[in-house]
């Protein structure tokens, strides 16, 4: 399946693949909006890791065999049968954190509005996820590996 | 806070509207222009030292970011402007030469821009490219003065022995900027594009990092007066050698990398000590006469074995004519000669500013001059300095250029802004610096793919040119000065220049 792979050797540290993940997740889809509104209640899906001169976005690896749906207590963490990526269903999470206890990335965080596990989901009916095309020094490929 | 003369150049404003603190701009200034307080949870910018680069403006996602130039307006005075008090100022501070980047900035005559081309009408057809076979290929080196055949077995074959030549797709290359004065992401970006695009680039006297060497058959590689990088295998790896004499941004002088961006690949590169400065003495110190240059000329020759074509790169200055006569006589394959306008990563601005003539002049000049002397086969000539667009080059060409070097033209589409400021090894754009954090600015992929998308739509607008003007090869256009006239030009200009006023027919 296609996943998103960040070549860490070109990454600006810039963050713009944070902000177009949380406007994406916006209800208004509106960049100022959003982030007056809504910065609060949104939780990106990707995260830029920096430490020194080196930097990368990361995100839910939405691995093979993952751990996350493993741990999963009711089930809520499960693979999209059409896209292979792994997706909370929200209405079941009850937001025991397990799956943040396990995941080998760090890539579920708490969401904020609601108790949910809150990840990427590959931007789920996007051609490519919007912090791909979003990258203005292409550190982010989505590809199929 | 001390205060000191020399106030900013730029004002950056934040449309408070817009800007929702997201701090993009802070995390890529590498001037500190723009920095984020937790406490007030507020980003604010402070102009002092912003250069004009547009790298925050340009990454913003909001677009809340403009810059303008500082509008603090001295007495109105003709000659004592701005520029001049301000650069006083510096100077009376530092007590050093004023340094800059790029190339000329002053208001000079651009000639490119005084020409205009020809076009056919009603009776000769002009040709369209889209439908028809339209020939950019360009050899460069030295062609035979006549060819022999051999006609015996019935058929011809050719028996005068060829020099080798470049063979370009398109006549543009990319001019000699070293690996040191830009960045290796850059290096290899320019090196691919031309090995993409069937062109060359050109090492500058940076030495060639093994990074280059898949692309080293794009490659012409320099031997500046510093000698730097300069070995027999560099030499036969690239597909020709180029001395260098001169810079159109500093005619006569010569270079100085900083200790400081002479890190370990730099170094390695170079074949010098990690750390120390790199400098380039102004004059090569074994070429003191055209001699001395035929001596440099053939000991390259020699250890390539013949088959490399040998350039020389000279400034456009008064004599240039008869230097580069020289330089024909010398052996030189390949004349490359770079104008008032041309490029570099750091220079003394007055030098910059003030040494050189026009590249459109000295190539008129020297054209002529080699024709008359019948020897302009005997090279190639290659024109830098401040070519623009598709349409400097057509005009070189038909005023007698082979070829055309073009550096700052690729620089800015790998994003380059034209702040001036390589100098300093702060490139926010991640081109003229050493520095890991902002080298990685510039992915190669990308730089790759837009100077060959550059070179691609230049070479579509040179077809569309030359078709208008009902030729079907490019070397049908070369040196012919008849479909070039001039629009304000003085008499002497246009004799100079070897072209006629716009307005008078054939």
């Amino acid at each position: 399946m296609k996943r998103i792979y960040a070549r860490e050797e070109y990454c600006l540290g810039c963050r713009l693949c944070e902000i177009n993940c949380l406007v994406k997740r916006s209800k208004s889809r509106k960049i100022i909006k959003a982030f007056r509104k809504e910065r609060d209640s949104i939780v990106p899906g990707i995260q830029v890791e920096e430490g020194e001169r080196v930097s990368f976005a990361l995100q839910c690896r939405h691995c093979v065999d993952a751990p996350c749906i493993e741990a999963c207590i009711t089930g809520a963490m499960h693979r999209d049968s059409e896209s292979g990526a792994i997706v909370c269903d929200e209405e079941r999470c009850v937001g025991c954190w397990s799956c943040i206890m396990v995941c080998p990335a760090g890539a579920v965080r708490r969401g904020r509005e609601r108790r949910v596990a809150s990840k990427c989901d590959l931007c789920m009916g996007e051609s490519t996820p919007v912090c791909v095309e979003g990258c203005p020094n292409e550190a982010l490929i989505y590809e199929d590996r | 806070m001390r205060k000191w003369l020399v106030q900013p150049d730029f004002v950056v404003e934040r449309d408070p509207e817009r800007c929702i603190q997201c701090q993009v701009c802070v995390r890529q200034c590498a001037n500190d222009v723009h920095s984020y307080d937790p406490e007030d949870e507020l980003v604010s910018s402070d102009s002092a030292t912003c250069v004009g680069c547009h790298r925050c403006a340009t990454l913003c996602p909001t677009g809340a970011i403009s810059i303008r130039e500082a509008e603090l307006e001295f007495h109105p005075n003709a000659n004592w402007t701005a520029w001049t008090i301000r650069n006083i100022y510096k100077q009376a501070e530092s007590g050093g030469v004023l340094l800059t980047g790029m190339g000329n900035d002053r208001p000079y005559v651009n000639y490119w821009d005084r020409m205009v081309l020809n076009a056919s009408q009603v009776t000769n057809p002009s040709i369209d490219p889209l439908r028809e076979p339209m020939e950019l290929v360009t050899y460069l080196g030295r062609k035979p003065d006549q060819i022999e055949f051999d006609r015996s077995n019935g058929g011809y074959s050719v028996k005068t022995e060829l020099a080798t030549q470049l063979e370009l797709q398109i006549p543009v290359m990319f001019s000699a900027m070293s690996y040191g004065s830009i960045s290796l992401n850059a290096s290899v970006a320019l090196a691919r594009a031309a090995a993409e695009a069937g062109t060359f680039a050109n090492s500058g006297e940076g030495g060639l990092h093994r990074d280059i060497y898949p692309y080293s058959k794009n490659m012409i590689v320099q031997v500046a007066s510093g000698r730097f990088g300069v070995d027999v295998e560099y030499l036969n790896r690239a597909a020709a050698v180029e001395i260098k004499i001169g810079q159109g941004a500093k005619p006569g002088i010569g270079g100085h990398l900083p200790a400081q961006k002479v890190d370990r690949a730099v170094s390695e590169t170079r074949m010098i000590p990690e750390g120390t400065d790199a400098l380039s003495p102004a004059p090569h110190h074994d070429i003191y006469s055209i001699e001395d240059l035929r001596q440099l000329i053939f000991a390259i020759k020699e250890v390539t074995h013949y088959e490399k074509p040998v350039s020389v790169k000279i400034s456009a200055v008064h004599n240039v004519a008869a230097i580069a006569s020289g330089c024909v006589r010398a052996g030189a394959d390949i004349v490359a000669m770079d104008g008032l306008l041309g490029g570099t990563g750091a220079a003394p601005t007055m030098i910059r500013n003030n040494v050189g003539i026009p590249i459109a002049v000295a190539l008129a000049a020297v054209d002529s001059r080699l024709r008359e002397e019948g020897i302009r086969n005997r090279a190639s000539l290659v024109v830098a300095g401040g070519f623009r667009s598709s349409a400097d080059i057509v005009k070189a060409i038909a005023l007698g250029a082979d070829a055309v070097y073009i550096g700052t033209g690729a620089l800015v589409a790998m994003g380059c802004h034209l702040c001036q400021k390589c100098y300093t090894g702060k490139c926010n754009w991640g081109i003229a610096t050493q520095d890991p954090y902002l080298t990685k600015r510039l992915n190669p992929d990308v730089a790759t793919r837009r100077l060959g998308n550059l070179l691609r739509g230049w070479a579509l607008e040179i077809k569309e040119m030359l078709g208008g003007m009902g030729i079907n090869a490019i070397e049908s256009l070369r040196g012919n000065r008849e479909h070039l006239r001039g629009v304000g030009l003085s008499e002497s200009e246009l004799e100079v220049l070897g072209i006629k006023p716009a307005g008078v027919g054939a």
